[in-house]
């Protein structure tokens, strides 16, 4: 592999060029700065043509082109949107909180960005390699409730403010069984640093990944199901339900305003792609290319499903949603750490056996306990 | 085509049975990704991509549609059909139209116009002029991208009017050649009838 740690011997090579020239506590520096400002650069490009992704998957799967028209294939749209979007009014409304309603989407960006620091891009590719990686990302992604509803709040708008509650109730829903469909992960990898956990998914031509197992794959479909609930986006994007709410939580936003609660949205979908790859897709692992071409294909087929799930699904119900994530995914998430437990303590083929047939039970289970109580027709004797 | 097939295929699946709980939804998305797949590489009737891409590519012109009036000469720009008399100009009801009958030395008026401008920001493209004319020399044009940077460029003078009868027969063949037709008939009844008299008959007969 000579293309694999292509981008970590550019840095060395770049420290080597400071080192010669410079004293030790610069070349240090240098080091951080070139990992943020790496991080700080690839957030928002990525975001950027993830906007332009979306649009062209979505226009194909409704038999349009997409932006076509900027540049070749469109691939200016996204340069276009962004000038459009600086020089925008920015707009407050009279009865805002103005501080709150400015720094709403500045906290909202921060954390997204934040999480771009454990996610490993590749072989020795992790800007911080954390020993508490998850946990980190946990607690970090959970703080995107907090400015959305300062947004809210702030805006004094009903709208917004029926954004907002919906988006807390959400969010804090769905935050529980993504972090219990970890847990399964962490057992079997021994460690919460995600450089690592990406090692215990080697061997076997680096295709022993998670989600080969029973475990994995139920795991694997929580874990997919929450995030995309906690970035928002259809059918889980109930905060900023078109149709229902104008745009929710962002309808007084406008300019870069706006554009900051929509990057952190694409950024948010990417991360937690990311560590969806990370945690359950084998991270880099792969066999033959680049270990980052691994991750980064892996990761934006998921982000490619993402606008799938968009382009076919309908939004759900305030109270179907609700149910689903603690009626449904809750305990099955609870069960797949039990089926994770007994697929290491049980040897190979009855693990298999064992943990296959639990997944699928406690599915049926689970669906026959949700299926709603449809109450007997009333026939009024008299009533004719 | 596509959307009623699709919707007829996912009534097949949901009617016919339910294996497990989320089937619906999977049947849902084999219907995005059969579309987004065959939009690469099926036809527009088929069910494709069916955008027409505008200034590259036009939507084929129609023989039935009308915009902007235009004049018709028959040989040379120098003869038009028109002969000046200003029952166009009488009739337009925006007043777009101004004709003025070209004179000798003598002040003895000449049968064709000096000049015939038409303001095409003032049109409004109700043909009116086309009906009322009894020389058959003013038509609606199929011409529609008239747009400019200045409203002088509007302003089409005669010169950018005159149009010759075979372009008439490109866009509208059919009305063209009933127009011939009628045009030849009476020049030959004129010259049945009253051989000897050369006095014109201004109501030729309109198609």
């Amino acid at each position: 592999m000579i293309f694999d740690p292509v981008f970590i011997r550019l840095k060395a090579l770049f420290l080597d060029l400071c080192a010669r020239f410079f004293p030790e506590w610069v070349v240090m520096l240098a080091s951080i700065v070139i990992s943020a400002v790496v991080i700080l650069v690839m957030g928002p490009v990525i975001m950027m043509y993830l906007t332009l992704l979306e649009r062209k998957l979505l226009g194909r799967i409704q038999n349009r082109y997409g932006p076509n028209r900027v540049g070749i294939w469109g691939l200016l749209q996204p340069v276009a949107d962004g000038i459009k979007m600086f020089i925008k009014e920015d707009i407050v409304p009279a009865h805002a909180d103005k501080i709150i309603h400015l720094l709403a989407p500045v906290v909202t960006v921060v954390p997204s960005l934040m999480v771009f620091l454990v996610v490993p891009f590749g072989n020795g590719m992790t800007a911080v390699n954390l020993n508490i990686g998850i946990l980190y990302f946990v607690a970090i992604s959970s703080i995107t409730t907090i400015p959305i509803f300062m947004g809210s709040w702030a805006s004094r708008n009903k709208f917004s403010v029926l954004g907002g509650m919906r988006a807390a109730a959400q969010m804090i829903s769905y935050e529980a069984p993504m972090t219990l469909a970890i847990v399964p992960v962490i057992m079997a990898s021994q460690t919460l640093a995600t450089a690592t956990i990406v090692e215990s998914q080697g061997g076997g031509f680096g295709m022993n990944w998670f989600i080969f197992t029973p475990w994995g794959l139920l795991g694997f479909i929580i874990y997919f199901f929450c995030a995309i609930a906690e970035c928002n986006r259809p059918p889980f994007d109930l905060p900023e339900a078109e149709s229902e709410l104008i745009a929710g939580f962002h309808t007084e936003y406008s300019g870069m305003k706006f554009a900051l609660f929509y990057m952190a949205e694409y950024m948010n979908a990417f991360t937690l792609s990311a560590i969806a790859v990370t945690l359950f897709l084998g991270g880099w692992q792969g066999p033959f290319l680049p270990s980052w071409i691994w991750f980064f294909g892996k990761t934006f087929l998921l982000v490619c499903v993402m606008i799938w799930f968009r382009g076919t699904f309908l939004r759900f119900r305030v109270d179907h949603l609700m149910g689903f994530a603690w009626k449904f995914l809750l305990p099955l998430s609870l069960i797949n750490i039990l089926i994770a437990g007994l697929w290491f303590l049980t040897p190979a083929i009855a693990a298999w056996a064992l943990t296959a047939g639990l997944v699928v039970a406690s599915f049926f289970v689970f669906v026959k306990l949700n299926k709603t109580f449809v109450p007997e027709k009333r026939t009024y004797v008299l009533a004719d | 085509m596509s959307g009623a097939g699709c919707g007829k295929e996912y009534g097949k699946f949901v009617k016919k049975s339910v294996p497990f709980f989320g089937w619906g939804v999977l049947c849902g998305l084999w219907v995005t990704l059969k579309n987004f797949i065959t939009s690469y590489f099926r036809k527009p009737d088929e069910g494709g991509i069916f955008t027409v891409q505008y200034p590259e590519e036009c939507l084929p012109d129609f023989e039935a549609s009308r915009n902007f009036p235009f004049l018709v000469y028959d040989e040379t720009p120098e003869k038009p059909r028109c002969v000046a008399c200003g029952i166009c100009e009488r009739e337009c009801p925006v007043k777009c139209i101004h004709v003025l009958m070209a004179k000798d030395e003598n002040g003895k008026p000449l049968r064709r116009p000096a000049a015939f401008d038409i303001d095409y920001s003032l049109c409004m493209n109700c043909g009116n002029c086309e009906e009322v004319c009894p020389f058959n020399s003013i038509f609606m044009d199929h011409e529609h991208k008239i747009a400019a940077y200045d409203r002088k460029d509007l302003m089409r003078p005669m010169q950018k009017l005159l149009k010759s009868n075979s372009y008439f027969h490109s866009i509208r063949p059919r009305d063209a050649e009933a127009i011939d037709r009628a045009i030849k008939e009476a020049a030959e009844k004129k010259k049945a009838a009253v051989p000897a008299k050369p006095a014109p008959s201004p109501e030729a007969p309109k198609s």
